[in-house]
């Protein structure tokens, strides 16, 4: 039997780049197959394809053995393929029903829309597929992964046979990602089919029935979850050996250098965001902050920096306090932060290269001298650190909106670890990143702990949490439900913690070397 | 999304070069003035009679009018704005010293036109560079020429090499002010700066009228006028009369490279710029973006008080009611077509001064209504600020690197 869905031979040029290079892929009827590589490697561009938005230059697909020419999404939703994109394409002040009906709207007589009807072919799909989906709810109330199942449902009301999913878990919660897999598997077990399209490598291993390997717009090979290790598939996607794990020697606190007393922080609704947290981050060591996203890490990490003046409390850093004091003089002081939003905060888009660089330290010599910006310092420093943190760039000048995710993160690091400093606050340092640029900037920030720098992470990726930190601290509900080494923390009991339930005394006991995740 | 860079592999030189030509944004402003030239000049043609009536007669013979109607207009056009080249060369040869300054005027009264327009751009530019949208560069202009104004007639005894910085800075400081109100009410309130110097226009105009009206009106006159500004204030011509010419040209164009060299040379400029492309990022960086937009928006304010000392200083040597006709309005445009570019803002105030000067020309002697200019103006802007027309034209890529974009935040937005 043909199988369901054959793309063969798939090429595509855009000006001076392969984007898709002779790729060949089979997915099969009721299988889960898991598009594997890294950002720019041409996942994204042969979705394009084969959902239409993009015309191949060379090659062929077959749906059910027959060949299809699909020049839109029109005939990709008739050929019986829909698509999850990465960034929803949802009305907020519409409701679910009306969303899914649009573009397939059912009338009554006289050209009023059939809401009815449609809510409650909504409502079938939803209980088939256990999505759990309220037809009459407004989108702008649901929360992230509800709003996905929406674009499920869509595509399923459509009759949809296969499913494209382009990086489904990047917007998701860590709950909200095993959700995801769940729903993903109830869909397979009852005949859909999905291509998953995704950069992260626990996932395709708790998730795929088949992985597919892609770099440099090429096929790299084919495997299992059971075959393979993520490794094993690192390599492959970035071609060399990788370093998954960061080595880790045992902390050797020093003094404390931000100590944090009953801290209190209002946000945009003038609700305690923050809301009585105290802690504090010694030289050479790392705390964590762990906590599902919207938990008041973004208020504290704000606070911490002089980006928002606390309601209450205290900030200490190297002993000075800095409760009320502006972003500079804490920079100042020789604290570095990443923030959460490099694009929105840690850069200047439109920028050059080299300017960004010196974006906190543009005011001092050698970068300046009176009020002259000395430019050969500049593009000197610019150039020095392109070439030491191997900032892929075309030039110190070129704009850092040119460069990819991970570029841009390393301009950020570059800069802040460049400077002398006692201090680091980073802020889910590596979000949306490829494995080679994780595995680089967490190096950095190793080196930068044995180094004798005071570091607080803050990530809602439970991995890099455990991986990197030494004490893990738990945000839930603007709280600090614990504080943790690094030797007593499980998965288990940090996500008990994260769903804010505080796990019993026996159970920390029961912790054992095996149950411990530090290692894989 | 996946990389789509444009990188070349076999190409000619030539090729090269036209690729990176086609993605210059130099160009995309350089075909929209010739778009918007095409496109009016049909327009004239269609609202001339004689067009039709040769159309009654023969096709060709009508393409023909139109063809000689748009010609006519554009040479008029150039001629009021440059000068007619036989009457120069015939002057020349002539030899008489009046018949020259006549034949040449037109070039200079275009400079002379173009002056105010440079100040007045600068001060939208350099707003925008900062993210602020200063539409009251009018009202700032009234004000700064009022201040100038008063220090032109009321201090007595200085020197010209004194009197006339002092009155300039008279100007720039009036306008200073006028600008800082809004500025300072955007940094402490979030009140939107366009609404502020909508509203501060009306009253730097009404407030102008009062003062020419009363405590500044000339008693001997009986109209509402100042008394005339000491001769040491008088910004000095350069040329005998009808040329007009004088040094506020020269203060424009230095003045231009200081803003040039304030925005993109020193910290200051840094950190304006820092806080116009993205103001999160500024305050990440440390940046008090409270005093950058204060401190833009004062600025933006003394450079169109400039151009209101320049006209009065320069050419009227005393202040009337209503003498700026628009400068402060027409220069967002202007300052949008220069792309906020000291150096662009002075191309295009060259240009808008031309097009300024030639019209009069052009309406008094090829009889088409100066508003054909506005039209002319308008096809313009429309046309740079909506590239991918252009683009689409001319068939032109899109460039690859974003330009240092103007960021200006929405109604109410902080």
């Amino acid at each position: 039997m043909a199988p369901l869905l054959e793309l063969k031979g798939i090429t595509k040029r855009f000006p001076g780049v392969l984007a898709n290079d002779h790729i060949d892929l089979t997915l099969e009827k009721g299988e889960i197959h898991a598009l594997l590589g890294e950002n720019g490697a041409g996942k994204t561009t042969l979705m394009n394809i084969l959902y239409g938005l993009y015309s191949p230059d060379e090659g062929e697909i077959f749906v059910n053995g027959q060949k299809v020419a699909i020049q839109g999404p029109t005939d990709a939703i008739k050929a019986g393929i829909g698509m999850v994109h990465q960034h929803f394409m949802l009305i907020p002040v519409f409701t679910v029903t009306e969303n899914i009906m649009l573009g397939e709207e059912d009338v009554k007589v006289g050209g009023f829309l059939d809401r009815k009807k449609a809510a409650q072919k909504i409502m079938r799909i939803s209980d088939q597929y256990k999505l759990n989906i309220n037809p009459n709810a407004y989108i702008r109330d649901l929360p992230v992964g509800a709003q996905q199942r929406v674009e499920i449902v869509k595509i399923l009301f459509r009759e949809a046979e296969i499913l494209i999913m382009d990086e489904p878990s990047a917007v998701l919660t860590p709950q909200e990602v095993d959700e995801l897999f769940k729903i993903m598997r109830i869909l397979v077990d009852q005949g859909k089919s999905i291509i998953f399209i995704t950069h992260k490598l626990r996932e395709v291993m708790d998730c795929a029935d088949r992985i597919t390997v892609i770099r440099g717009g090429k096929v790299v090979g084919s495997t299992t979850p059971k075959e393979a290790d993520t490794k094993k598939l690192a390599a492959m996607m970035v071609g060399r050996e990788v370093e998954l794990k960061v080595k880790k020697t045992k902390a050797k606190p020093g003094n404390a250098i931000l100590q944090v007393e009953d801290l209190k922080v209002l946000n945009n609704q003038e609700q305690f965001a923050v809301d009585g947290v105290s802690f504090e981050v010694r030289e050479g060591e790392v705390l964590g902050i762990a906590g599902v996203q919207g938990n008041g890490q973004t208020e504290l990490v704000r606070a911490l920096t002089g980006l928002l003046t606390p309601a209450e409390g205290k900030i200490k850093i190297l002993g000075k306090d800095t409760t009320k004091e502006k972003p500079r003089f804490i920079t100042e002081l020789g604290s570095a932060h990443i923030p959460e939003d490099r694009q929105k905060d840690g850069l200047i888009l439109a920028f050059p290269v080299s300017e960004n660089l010196v974006l906190n330290s543009y005011q001092h010599e050698p970068f300046s001298k009176g009020i002259r910006l000395q430019f050969d310092e500049i593009d000197r420093n610019g150039k020095q650190l392109v070439d030491k943190f191997d900032i892929r760039t075309p030039g110190i000048n070129t704009p850092v909106s040119n460069l990819s995710g991970g570029n841009q993160q390393k301009v950020i690091v570059a800069r802040e670890f460049s400077r002398p400093i006692k201090l680091l606050i980073a802020s889910q340092p590596t979000r949306g990143l490829d494995v080679g640029s994780i595995e680089y900037i967490h190096k950095r920030v190793m080196e930068k702990r044995d180094a004798g720098c005071a570091i607080l992470l803050v990530s809602t990726e439970l991995d890099e949490i455990i991986q990197l930190s030494d004490r893990i601290a738990v945000m839930y509900r603007g709280k600090i439900l614990d504080i943790l080494n690094i030797e007593d923390a499980s998965k288990e009991i940090l996500g008990l913690l994260m769903a804010g339930i505080k796990p019993s005394e026996e159970m920390k006991h029961k912790v054992t070397k095996e149950e411990q995740l530090i290692t894989t | 999304m996946e990389k789509q860079k444009q990188v070349q592999k076999k190409q000619s030189a030539t090729a090269i070069f036209f690729e990176e030509l086609s993605k210059s944004s130099g160009l995309v402003t350089f075909l929209a003035i010739l778009t918007g030239i095409l496109i009016s000049g049909l327009l004239v043609a269609f609202t001339t009679v004689e067009v039709y009536q040769a159309f009654s007669v023969s096709f060709w013979g009508g393409i023909k009018e139109i063809v000689k109607t748009a010609w006519s207009t554009y040479s008029t056009l150039f001629m009021g704005a440059f000068g007619n080249p036989k009457d120069i060369v015939a002057a020349f040869q002539g030899g008489d010293a009046l018949t020259i300054r006549r034949a040449i005027n037109p070039f200079f009264e275009s400079l002379v036109q173009a002056t105010p327009y440079i100040f007045a751009g600068l001060s939208v530019a350099l707003g925008f560079r900062v993210g602020l949208f200063n539409i009251g560069a009018e009202g700032q202009i009234f004000i700064g020429a009022l201040t100038a104004t008063y220090a032109g007639y009321a201090i007595t005894g200085l020197p010209a090499f004194i009197h006339i910085p002092l009155a300039m800075l008279a100007g720039a400081l009036g306008g200073a002010i006028w600008g800082f109100v809004p500025g300072f009410l955007k940094a402490k309130t979030g009140a939107h700066e366009v609404i502020i110097t909508i509203m501060m226009n009306y009253i730097a105009f009404k407030f102008t009228d009062f003062m020419i009206n009363g405590p500044m009106q000339d008693p001997n006159e009986y109209t509402p006028k100042t008394p005339w500004i000491q001769e040491s204030a008088q910004l000095t011509h350069l040329f005998a009369d009808p040329i007009r010419f004088h040094i506020g040209f020269f203060i424009a164009l230095g003045v231009a490279y200081l803003v040039y060299w304030l925005l993109f040379k020193t910290t200051w400029g840094f950190e304006l710029r820092t806080v116009g492309s993205n103001p999160n990022g500024a305050r990440y960086a440390g940046i008090n973006t409270t005093k950058s937009t204060v401190i833009a928006m004062s600025l933006a304010g003394s450079l169109a008080g400039m151009a209101g000392a320049n006209e009065v200083l320069g050419l009227n040597f005393r202040l009337v009611p209503s003498f700026s006709s628009g400068y402060g309005f027409d220069s967002i445009a202007l300052a949008l077509l220069g792309k906020n570019h000291p150096l662009g803002v002075v191309l295009s105030a060259l240009l808008f001064g031309f097009l300024r000067n030639g019209s009069r020309q052009m309406q008094l002697k090829a009889g088409v209504p100066i508003d054909i200019v506005s039209i002319l103006q308008a096809l313009i802007l429309a046309f740079i600020a909506a590239p991918a027309i252009i683009r689409t034209i001319y068939r032109l890529k899109k460039p690859d690197i974003e330009e240092e974009g103007v960021r200006v935040s929405g109604w109410g937005g902080k």
